[in-house]
């Protein structure tokens, strides 16, 4: 596992646009500077995640190719 | 990024309920306004007692519409109203049905899923969408 995430969600057994929700909530649940790493299969993920990071203004803090899935981990910035 | 989205809802199968909800619950999280307007086989699917049954698939998939469903729920696709449910939990969406075909099928709002807000007229629905692109499913 790369960098430490205050919360992780596997997101795994979910197909699209599962994984990007289990971001958006698991960022509103989480607290101002708070990690939230959300572990995803869905290719669409690869934009989806990081296009709903920029517009919430959120920050995108790693990308992590892992085999057969991605790690995405975003910091809550409000 | 448009502001307001708006779909028709009008087809009752599986595939398409399946598109609508995941392209509504693509603009909620991306802070669209959307409004759905549930009219025909659309609103049909809506109905309290049908809500949770596998709807037919479109007929265009001929032959192939059970490999279809097969692999929507080999992959573990999330039933279509559950995503709707999640879309309206995390952004701005709106549910209408519409009044002419609640006329039509002898429906009262109390028939409905909760997750519909209201009754509209094709009119007024029309007045919600101006100024944001529809979608017609």
């Amino acid at each position: 596992m790369g960098v430490e995430a205050t919360k992780e969600i596997d997101a795994r057994g979910s197909f699209c646009p599962g994984p990007l929700m289990e971001m958006i909530r698991g960022i509103r649940e989480a607290n101002v500077g708070d990690t939230v790493a959300v572990l995803s299969k869905d290719p669409g993920s690869r934009t989806d995640i990081p296009a709903w990071i920029e517009k919430a203004k959120h920050e995108l803090v790693a990308v992590e190719d892992e085999a057969g899935y991605t790690r995405f981990v975003a910091r809550k910035a409000r | 990024m448009a502001e307001k989205m708006s779909f028709v809802a009008f087809s009752g199968t599986a595939d398409k309920l399946q598109a609508l909800a995941t392209m509504v619950s693509g603009a909620a999280a991306m802070g669209v306004e959307t409004h759905v307007f549930l009219t025909f086989w659309g609103l049909n699917a809506f109905r309290k007692e049908l809500i949770s049954t596998p709807m037919p698939i479109s007929p265009e998939y001929g032959t192939a519409g059970e490999q279809v469903r097969d692999l929507m729920v080999k992959k573990g696709v999330q039933p279509w109203y559950e995503v709707l449910g999640m879309a309206k939990d995390i952004g701005d969406v709106k549910i209408h049905a519409c009044a002419m075909t609640m006329d039509l099928m002898d429906l009262q709002q109390s028939d409905l899923d909760p997750m519909v807000d209201d009754v509209l007229g094709v009119g007024t629905f029309i007045g919600i969408a101006e100024g944001g692109s529809i979608l017609f499913i």
